[in-house]
């Protein structure tokens, strides 16, 4: 039972992340890596704000901004430097392991008695046999939350023109906008999710880690995949929940992984082999087209 | 009134592949002309579009459109006045949207992208009576990917939504090449209705020598990046098939081979 806690817990505070990724990898079809230094970034500015003694509500909506100005950056490196994709993120996310010792002083921040969304008065009061479920409790508002906004923004005019970004890019030039503008607009919502996604797990495991974000992107896209890949045939469940489940998933996967007697050292090992198959499984291994947001 | 001026293009400088296709080339084109291009292969017509279009720039000259020299104004910001078609279906539309999504992208042309909703249902009914007129049922088929449309139904499309929002300008390259005949006959109809109705500044290229006699009041040959051929209304309505076919067997004896 708590091993299954564990899954949830952990599959939906990297959902939060996959859905940054998502916004990239599918909907920009733009590699970024900037991902693997904004998430230890939320989890910095999280780290930092709580014991400076901000709102751990707040904190979360500040770490989000943090995320959205590392996109940005990477963006206008991207964009309008001429560096390509991935080099711009791999050097934003350089610049961001030390910015994020800055940020929080050291490798290793702990904020074990700090009041969290996770840890507070409130949920102190939940009745003894509820007490294990409190994390969850608290993750699956957020979640959701995070995915109607994703949906939502998705079907307005803004998010029309960010969804053909990857889907045609030449046409977005033919409606007078600039096709530019709108790739640093799509990684600095995704970048911002990808920090939200580092603070939360920063309240939650109640630390700060220079090196929470390795690997990040590898696992985000691992979880994009499956779950679009997975859920595929389902018309009628909508993109964001599809890379949702697909996070959980994934975090099932490692579990059984360990489970089955693979060392918690090979992590990262596995991830890499499971994206692997995962390509090599689906016959495109990039994009799967978007049919449906709804 | 649009204008080249002078125009110098070289693609490659100073490689193995320099190619100069323009040298000093002129052209201009009063308001409301409808003009067909043809010519060869290679003879710079899709050239002189994307520097129209802003797609590329020119080494030396300028590009003037109602007095405004626009030569350094960048690609998107040209397309506020112009509308573009291209010879791949797949250019003009997006393939995961929806029909009417696609539609609402193109009608929100030159207005705010906001966080308001992107599609306006009380539009609905103005998109089924555009997509009546085209004739292969679009209208049944809003709720669908366009990515899941035939050939002829995509380039429709494409020019509705080329066309949807008040422009001046219309250029159309080769947009009937990769149909067949009857979904090109369709389309071709299709937008010589819309350049008469919107009264359209128009340059469409086309490989098609019978559109390019038939449609438009403006017809010009082009060759290795010069105009061959210019002729206007009254000329151009003389003009007829031999003609056009002579001046291509003379180029053809010129290069030394077939076209
Ligand atoms: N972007 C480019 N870079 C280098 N050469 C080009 C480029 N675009 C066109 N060319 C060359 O310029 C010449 C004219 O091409 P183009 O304008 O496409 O001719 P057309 O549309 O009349 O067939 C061709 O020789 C072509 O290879
Ligand atoms: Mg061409």
């Amino acid at each position: 039972m708590t091993i299954l806690i564990g899954i949830f817990e952990q599959g939906l505070i990297y959902a939060v992340m996959a859905l940054g990724l998502y916004i990239t990898y599918v909907i920009l079809d733009l590699p970024d890596l900037t991902v693997d230094g904004s998430f230890p970034l939320g989890s910095a500015v999280c780290v930092a704000l709580i014991i400076a003694g901000v709102n751990p509500v707040l904190s979360l909506i500040i770490s989000f901004f943090a995320g959205v100005v590392a996109g940005i950056i990477t963006g206008i490196i991207h964009v309008k430097l001429g560096i390509r994709d991935l080099i711009s993120g791999i050097i934003v996310m350089t610049g961001l392991y030390t910015i994020n010792l800055l940020i929080a002083g050291k490798s290793n921040v702990p904020i074990f008695e700090a009041t969290t969304i996770f840890n507070n008065d409130l949920l102190k009061q939940l009745p003894e046999s509820f007490k294990q479920y409190r994390v969850l409790l608290v993750l699956i508002p957020i979640v959701i939350l995070c995915k109607i906004a994703l949906n939502r923004y998705l079907h307005t005019k803004s998010g029309l023109l960010l969804r053909s970004v990857g889907d045609n890019q030449n046409l977005i030039t033919t409606m007078a906008k600039d096709p530019g503008n709108m790739k640093i607009l799509g990684l600095a919502l995704a970048n911002g999710l990808v920090a939200l996604s580092g603070a939360i797990l920063a309240q939650q495991q109640r630390f700060f880690e220079a090196s929470q974000g390795t690997g990040t992107m590898v696992m985000g896209l691992a979880s994009v995949i499956i779950g679009i890949r997975l859920f595929a045939k389902i018309k009628l469940m909508s993109f964001p929940m599809k890379v949702i489940l697909g996070s959980i998933v994934y975090k099932a996967i490692v579990a059984a992984a360990i489970a089955l007697g693979l060392s918690a050292n090979s992590l990262k090992l596995i991830t890499a082999i499971l994206l692997l198959i995962i390509l090599l499984i689906s016959e495109h291994g990039k994009k799967e087209k978007v049919q449906q947001y709804d | 009134m649009l204008k080249l001026e002078n125009i110098n293009k070289c693609y490659n400088p100073g490689t193995v592949n320099e190619n100069t296709i323009f040298q000093d080339f002129n052209l201009s084109i009063p308001s409301g002309q409808f003009m067909t291009i043809i010519g060869s292969n290679g003879s710079g017509k899709t050239s002189m579009l994307n520097l129209i279009c802003g797609n590329i720039k020119p080494d030396q000259g300028k590009i003037v459109m109602d007095e405004e020299n626009m030569t350094n104004m960048s690609e998107h910001a040209r397309y506020k006045r112009m509308g573009r078609v291209f010879q791949d279906p797949a250019a003009g539309t997006c393939p995961s949207m929806t029909l009417l999504e696609n539609l609402s992208l193109a009608d929100n042309k030159n207005k705010a992208w906001n966080l308001t909703k992107a599609v306006n249902n009380q539009r609905i009914e103005f998109y089924q009576e555009k997509l009546k007129r085209v004739g292969l049922g679009l209208e049944n088929k809003l709720d669908e990917i366009v990515g899941s449309f035939s050939g002829g139904e995509r380039q429709a499309v494409a020019l509705l939504m080329a066309t949807i929002t008040p422009i001046d300008y219309l250029i159309l390259d080769e947009h009937t090449a990769a149909l067949d005949p009857k979904a090109a006959e369709t389309i071709m109809q299709l937008t010589a209705e819309i350049i008469e109705e919107q009264n359209l500044t128009t340059l469409m290229v086309t490989h098609n020598l019978k559109y390019a006699l038939e449609y438009g009041d403006r017809l010009i040959m082009m060759h290795k990046g010069e105009i061959l051929l210019d002729a206007f209304d009254q000329e151009k309505s003389q003009l007829i098939l031999n003609d056009l076919l002579n001046k291509f067997f003379e180029i053809s004896i010129e290069v030394g081979n077939a076209i």
